[in-house]
């Protein structure tokens, strides 16, 4: 059984260290987040947002999962609704997606 | 006899054509700077040109009145870059290769990126953009004889150039509506993807309660996805609808063409470059500066002016065979026009969000930061004139490259400056 005991997060909930990430801590995120099952494709976009995400240190911008993925924005909004971007990093453990200056 | 190559003869390509021309020496070196137009504009008045404040004059001038004579002018568009040759090939035929090139062909907007948007009939019809020449001035002409009505100013992704714009279009439109005697006919609706008016929390704040001071309804974290023109409505993808009259569209910026073609860009066709260096990574004779590149600081002129002794520097290093030293700190200035004659100033870097207090210096400044003056507005109409007659002429503009803390309140997120 995983439990957020000893997770760390910022004040926004985001995790401040995506070494401590684990697939069943997504599943718990996923729930807060109002998703109840993480499926195939959810999977797919939160893998392909960690290895980018590790790689450049940041979380992907919505562009860069539609671009990367090659799932539409439309699907991408029905699989994490209201905000892709900002929601898959946080299930994914990652930084929020920084606004560009 | 070796190539300097630069890509663009905008603000970036012009001056570091011109700086590396008086650098390097003319019997080893040719400087080549390539555009595929005659015209230079001054970007940061296209802001005016809506609202009769500037006419073509203002913002349009011969390219080739700021490039130097020893410095080769070509008119074409670009095919592509072939960085592992080190060769350029342009549309008029010609393969020019190069020992050093710097890619500073900017950004362009593309509305096709959005359904509805250019597609749908509306275009220059009741939706405008103000990022291109045709487009403000278009809509300078539309709003003379426009009765009023839901005033829609929409971001549909970042980055874009001059992230503060949209927000100057808005303070200017409430200024002109009450001069006009008609502010209580219009609705000003400001609908950006950002969760808020700014990326800084500081700025954010400040910029947000101008907004609402100004009765200028913002609708945050907006993404959109149509515009559906029958209905004169855009809808965002979590399917939130706004109405419009007359839609102002800062459509998706993205990188030239030739940069995709050749394998040289990221997902919107900007250049990596190390933010510091602004070298590629990939090919040590490739610079980006500018808009072009993919550093996370504003895509504005004056850090174009802030990053160009670091790039020179820089480069005449790496031409002597010696490591590249000069760091550039992402320092970024803008001033804000916020209507009746004033203005906001914002100062910042990689690190440092913008703060409230006086710029360049403490007390005196004469440029007041996070607040309303009206010299920091003269601070931004003197700019134009700073920017034919200094910055594209070569002359130093008498402000600090690099960003400083002197003069700025230290505040912790979360505070207004007013």
């Amino acid at each position: 059984m995983t439990d957020l005991v000893n997770v760390a997060f910022n004040a926004e909930g985001f995790m401040t260290d995506p070494t401590q990430w684990t697939k069943e801590i997504a599943e718990i995120l996923a729930k807060q987040e109002g998703i109840e099952v993480l499926t195939t494709e959810h999977w797919k976009i939160i893998d392909y947002c960690r290895t980018t995400g590790l790689a450049s240190g940041k979380a992907p911008t919505l562009r860069q999962i539609t671009v990367g993925t090659g799932i539409t924005t439309k699907d991408l909004f029905a699989f994490f609704p209201k905000g892709p971007a900002k929601k898959v990093a946080k299930i994914a453990g990652l930084g929020k997606p920084e606004g560009c200056v | 006899m070796k190539t300097f190559l630069v890509l663009g003869a905008g603000t970036a390509g012009t001056m570091i054509a011109r700086k590396m021309a008086s650098k390097l020496d003319s019997r080893q070196w040719k400087v080549v700077l390539v555009d595929k137009d005659e015209k230079h504009y001054y970007q940061p008045g296209f802001l005016f040109l809506p609202y009769g404040l500037y006419t073509e004059q203002d913002v349009i001038q011969p390219k080739r009145k700021y490039i130097p004579e020893k410095v080769e002018f070509i008119i074409s568009t670009i095919e592509m870059v072939e960085p592992d040759q080190s060769r350029v090939k342009l549309a008029n035929g010609q393969t020019i290769s190069y020992d050093q090139l710097v890619i500073a062909t900017g950004v362009d907007i593309h509305p096709e990126q959005t359904e509805g948007l250019l597609d749908g009939g509306g275009w220059r019809k009741n939706i405008f953009d103000f990022y291109t020449y045709e487009g403000a001035a278009a809509l300078g002409k539309h709003l003379k004889n426009w009765d009023g009505g839901r005033f829609v100013v929409n971001v549909v992704e970042n980055p874009i150039k001059c992230p503060v714009a949209p927000l100057e279009l808005l303070f200017l439109a409430d200024w002109w509506f009450t001069k006009r005697g008609m502010r209580n006919k219009v609705e000003l609706v400001f609908a950006t993807p950002l969760p808020g008016a700014f990326t800084k929390p500081i700025a954010a704040n400040a910029l947000g309660a101008m907004l609402q001071r100004k009765n200028i309804h913002v609708e945050a974290d907006y993404n959109i996805g149509t515009v559906d023109t029958g209905r004169n409505v855009i809808s965002s993808w979590d399917e939130r609808e706004i109405p419009y009259d007359l839609l102002i569209t800062i459509p998706t910026n993205m990188g030239a063409e030739f940069v995709k073609r050749s394998g040289m860009g990221d997902e919107l066709n900007f250049v990596p470059v190390d933010k510091f260096t602004l070298q590629s990574p990939k090919w040590e004779n490739i610079w980006a500066m500018g808009d072009a590149n993919n550093i996370p600081t504003s895509k504005a002129g004056a850090v174009i002016h802030f990053q160009m002794e670091t790039v020179v520097n820089n480069i005449l290093q790496h031409i002597q065979g010696k490591p590249v030293s000069h760091k550039f700190d992402g320092h970024a200035s803008c001033y804000i026009e916020s209507g009746f004659n004033k203005g906001v100033l914002i100062d910042f870097d990689y690190n440092q969000e913008p703060l409230p207090g006086k710029y360049p210096l403490p007390i005196v400044g004469p440029f007041t930061l996070l607040g309303e003056t009206m010299i920091n507005h003269w601070g931004k109409l003197a700019f134009k004139t700073l920017y034919w007659n200094m910055m594209l002429q070569g002359i130093a503009v008498p402000l600090p490259n690099k960003f400083s803390m002197v003069g700025k309140q230290q505040l912790s997120a979360g505070v207004t400056s007013d």
